[in-house]
C-alpha cells in the first residue's frame, strides 16, 4: 500500500505534467476545432520551438524568457505561413492529417540535419529546483508551465467566448456559409487562429527546452497523450484541454505510484475511450 | 585536373610513377566493390545513439579504403535508416539482399533490430556481425556473430560482476531498487539482477518496469525515494537515466549509489547530477585497453568526426568501441579465407577467436556467445572510467565511494 505522502507527491506530479499536455494541446484544440485542421506539425512546431530555445540559450546567451518573446511573434508568421500553404492546396479535415504529417517529418529532418540526432540538453542553474509545501517538492519550471498553461487557456477562452473575433471564429467553425453571409471575414479569422495555434507550439517549446532533453524523434513523444487530451477536453475548448491534461497526468503519475509505471500508457487511452463511450458527442 | 590518361605515353607513366614514389601512395583498392549492407537507427529514439555506431562503421570503411579495400577490392558501406523500428528493419535488410544484392551483411543497432535482422539474415543464410545485441538466448542463427561480448548469460553474469564491485567496498548497498525500461535487452539483463540480488541476500526494496519512451518519471522517482534503497539500479536506455536522475533531484533525493545499464554515454557523464553514476561497458578509451587491436587508431579519429558531427561527448565508449570491433570480426574473417563466401567465413569464425579493440572476441560458447567481458564503469570529473575488474580499471581509479 503506497504512502500519503507517495500518493500525494504522484498527484503533485501529475497535476504538473499535465499542466505541458494542457499547453501542447490548447494550439491543437484551436486548430481541429475552430479550423478544421488536424495539426500533427503543431509537435514539430513545438519541439523547433525548443531546440531554438537550447540554440539561443547556449550559442548567445539569449534567457529563455527572452527567446521565448522573440519566438513567439516568429512563430506566429510562420503559422501565417503554413496556413496559407493549406488554403492554397484546399487542405481538407482529413487530408490534412496527411500533409501535417509530411510537414513535420520535414520540420524532423531539418532539426536533425543542424542539431544533429545526439540528445540536447539546455542545463540552466534552476532545471531542478523544487518548491516544498509540507512533504511535497513542487518542481518550479513544471510548475511555471502548468500556470502558462491555466493563463493561456483562460484568456483564450475568454477570447473566444467574449470578444467578437473570438464569436467570429466560433461562427465560421458552426456555420462558415451564414457566418460568411453575416459579413465575417473567414479567410482572415483562419490566418489569425493558426498564427496564434503556433505560436502557442512555440511557448510549449520553450518550455520544453528547460524541463526535457531534446532530440528530433520527441517529436512523436507526446502525440498520443495529446491527442487524447484534446478530444477528452472537446475540440476548440481551451479549459476543457487543460483540465483533460490534468486529469490525465495525474491518472498516469498515480497508476506509477500505485501499479506500476508500465500500465500508464494505457490510462489516457482508457479514460478517452470510457469518455467517448458515456459522451459520444466529443468527436 | 590531370588524368592518367591526359597524361599519355613514356613519359605520362614516368611522372606518374614519380608522384608515387613521392606521396607515397600505397596500392589502391581497384575493380568493383565489396558492398556491404546494414542499417542504423538514423532517427527516431534510437538515432543519438546509432549516430556513435555511424561514425565508427565511417572510420573503419574509409580507412578500409585508404589501405587495399577488402580483398583488394574498394569497399562500400550502403547504409540505410531503420527508424528505430524493427518491422522497418526487417524490410531494409531484406531490401538490401534481394534488390541491392550487397555482397555481406553487418547489423542495425540495438537488440530489437538486430534480432529482426537476424531472422532475414536466417532465411537467405548470410553471415551477420553485430555489436550491439543483449539477449543471447534468443540468438539461435548459427551465422550470427556477436561483438556485444556480454557471454551467453549476461542476466547472471552482468548483475554478478556488478554486485561483485559494490560487495568490494567498504560500505556494500543492503537493499536494491531495480527501475527498467521495457526494451527486451533491458528488461531481461534488469530482471536478472532482481534474481541474482535476491540469491545474495540483498533486499530488493522495488521493482519497477516502464514503457520504452516513458516520458515522466516524476512518479517512477517518488517511489524510489519511497524505498530509499542503498543502491538504484536503472535499467535504462538512452536517456532514461537522465530523466530519473532528475527527476529525483526534484524530489530532493539522491540514492547513495546508482547504475544505468545502457544510458546515452555523453548526457549522463556531462549532467551535473550524473557524477559518480556507475554504468557498463566493454570499452572505454584509456589504458590498458588502449593498447587494444585497432584502439589508437579508432580514438583520435573519432575524436575528431564526433566533434565534427556535433557529438557533444566524443571520447569512444562501448557503442563506437562494439561497431568497430564488427568491422574488425568481418574484415578478420574475409582476409583469413579470402573470400565473401558466408558460410565459409562462419565457419572460421566459429573456430578462431579474433583480436579486436574490446579485447580476445572467440564464438565458440552457446550461441556463438564467448566471454562475458562486462566491465564497470563512473563517472569521475565529467568522463567515464572503468573501476572494475581491477585489471582493467583506469590508471589510478579506482570506485569512488558516495
Amino acid at each position: 500500500m503506497p504512502s500519503l505522502t507517495l500518493l500525494g507527491q504522484a498527484v503533485v506530479s501529475g497535476l504538473l505534467a499535465g499542466g505541458i499536455y494542457g499547453l501542447l494541446a490548447l494550439g491543437l484544440s484551436l486548430s481541429w476545432g475552430l479550423l478544421r485542421l488536424v495539426n500533427l506539425a503543431h509537435f514539430a512546431l513545438a519541439l523547433l520551438g525548443a531546440y531554438l530555445t537550447y540554440q539561443l540559450g547556449t550559442a548567445w546567451l539569449v534567457p529563455p524568457w527572452l527567446a521565448t518573446l522573440l519566438i513567439v511573434p516568429a512563430f506566429f508568421a510562420l503559422g501565417l505561413g503554413l496556413h496559407a500553404v493549406f488554403a492554397y492546396f484546399r487542405v481538407t479535415e482529413f487530408t490534412s492529417l496527411l500533409v501535417t504529417f509530411g510537414v513535420a517529418v520535414i520540420l524532423e529532418s531539418a532539426i536533425q540535419w543542424f542539431w544533429t540526432a545526439d540528445y540536447r540538453r539546455y542545463e540552466t542553474a534552476y532545471a531542478t529546483a523544487s518548491l516544498r509545501v509540507g512533504p511535497f517538492f513542487v518542481p518550479t519550471l513544471e510548475l511555471l508551465a502548468g500556470l502558462t498553461a491555466a493563463a493561456l487557456a483562460l484568456v483564450t477562452w475568454a477570447w473566444l467566448r467574449f470578444t467578437y473575433i473570438g464569436k467570429a471564429l466560433r461562427a465560421c467553425a458552426e456555420d462558415p456559409a451564414m457566418a460568411v453571409a453575416f459579413g465575417v471575414n473567414r479567410r482572415a479569422q483562419a490566418f489569425l487562429l493558426s498564427g496564434v495555434s503556433a505560436a502557442y507550439a512555440g511557448v510549449a517549446g520553450g518550455f520544453i527546452a528547460l524541463i526535457a532533453t531534446l532530440a528530433p524523434a520527441q517529436i512523436w513523444a507526446w502525440v498520443g497523450v495529446v491527442f487524447a487530451v484534446v478530444i477528452i477536453g472537446g475540440l476548440a475548448n481551451p479549459l476543457g484541454a487543460l483540465l483533460a491534461g490534468l486529469l490525465i497526468g495525474v491518472s498516469e503519475s498515480v497508476t506509477m505510484a500505485v501499479v506500476t509505471p508500465a500500465w500508464a500508457p494505457l490510462v489516457s487511452f482508457s479514460v478517452l475511450i470510457l469518455i467517448l463511450v458515456l459522451r459520444p458527442d466529443r468527436m | 585536373m590531370i588524368s592518367p590518361r591526359g597524361l599519355g605515353g613514356r613519359g605520362g607513366l614516368a611522372v606518374l610513377l614519380a608522384l608515387v614514389v613521392v606521396t607515397g601512395a600505397t596500392a589502391a583498392p581497384s575493380g568493383p566493390p565489396v558492398r556491404i549492407g546494414g542499417t542504423l537507427a538514423l532517427t527516431g529514439p534510437l538515432a543519438p545513439t546509432a549516430l556513435l555506431h555511424k561514425i565508427a562503421g565511417e572510420i573503419y570503411v574509409d580507412e578500409l579504403n585508404k589501405a587495399n579495400g577488402l580483398l583488394g577490392r574498394p569497399v562500400e558501406w550502403v547504409l540505410l535508416d531503420d527508424q528505430s523500428k524493427p518491422d522497418v528493419t526487417r524490410s531494409l535488410y531484406e531490401k538490401l539482399i534481394t534488390v541491392d544484392k550487397v555482397d555481406l551483411l553487418m547489423g542495425p543497432y540495438a537488440t530489437s533490430g538486430i534480432l529482426a535482422a537476424m531472422g532475414v539474415a536466417q532465411r537467405y543464410q548470410k553471415m551477420l556481425p553485430h555489436h550491439s545485441y543483449g539477449m543471447p538466448h534468443l540468438a539461435k542463427y548459427e551465422m550470427h556473430f556477436p561483438t556485444a561480448a556480454f557471454g551467453p548469460e549476461p542476466n547472471v553474469t552482468v548483475p554478478a560482476r556488478i554486485y561483485d564491485a559494490l560487495a568490494a567496498t567498504s560500505n556494500p548497498p543492503k537493499s536494491v531498487a531495480i527501475v527498467t525500461s521495457k526494451f527486451p535487452s533491458a528488461q531481461f539483463q534488469s530482471n536478472g539482477a532482481r534474481e541474482v540480488a535476491e540469491k545474495r541476500g540483498l533486499k530488493v526494496a522495488l521493482y519497477l518496469e516502464y514503457e520504452f519512451g516513458t516520458r515522466d518519471f516524476g512518479a517512477i522517482a517518488a517511489r524510489i525515494k519511497d524505498a530509499r534503497p542503498d543502491f538504484l539500479w536503472v535499467g535504462a536506455l538512452g536517456l532514461d537515466g537522465n530523466q530519473v536522475i532528475e527527476a529525483m533531484k526534484k524530489l530532493d533525493y539522491m540514492p547513495p549509489r546508482q547504475f544505468h545499464l545502457f544510458p546515452a554515454p555523453g548526457p549522463l557523464a556531462l549532467a551535473p547530477d550524473g557524477k559518480l553514476a556507475l554504468s557498463h561497458t566493454f570499452f572505454e578509451a584509456h589504458p590498458p585497453m588502449l593498447s587494444n587491436t585497432g584502439a589508437a587508431r579508432l580514438v583520435p579519429l573519432f575524436h575528431d568526426r564526433a566533434a565534427k558531427a556535433g557529438v557533444p561527448y566524443v571520447n569512444v565508449d562501448t557503442q563506437a568501441a562494439g561497431s568497430f570491433a564488427a568491422w574488425q570480426v568481418l574484415e578478420a574473417a574475409i582476409t583469413a579465407t579470402k573470400s565473401l563466401d558466408d558460410k565459409a567465413m562462419a565457419q572460421w569464425l566459429k573456430k578462431n577467436p579474433v583480436d579486436t579493440i574490446l579485447g580476445r572476441l572467440r564464438f565458440d560458447g552457446s550461441n556463438n556467445y564467448g566471454d562475458d567481458l562486462s566491465k564497470l564503469k563512473q563517472v569521475q570529473d565529467g568522463k567515464w572510467v572503468v573501476v572494475w575488474p581491477r585489471e582493467f580499471a583506469a590508471p589510478g581509479a579506482r570506485l569512488l565511494p558516495p
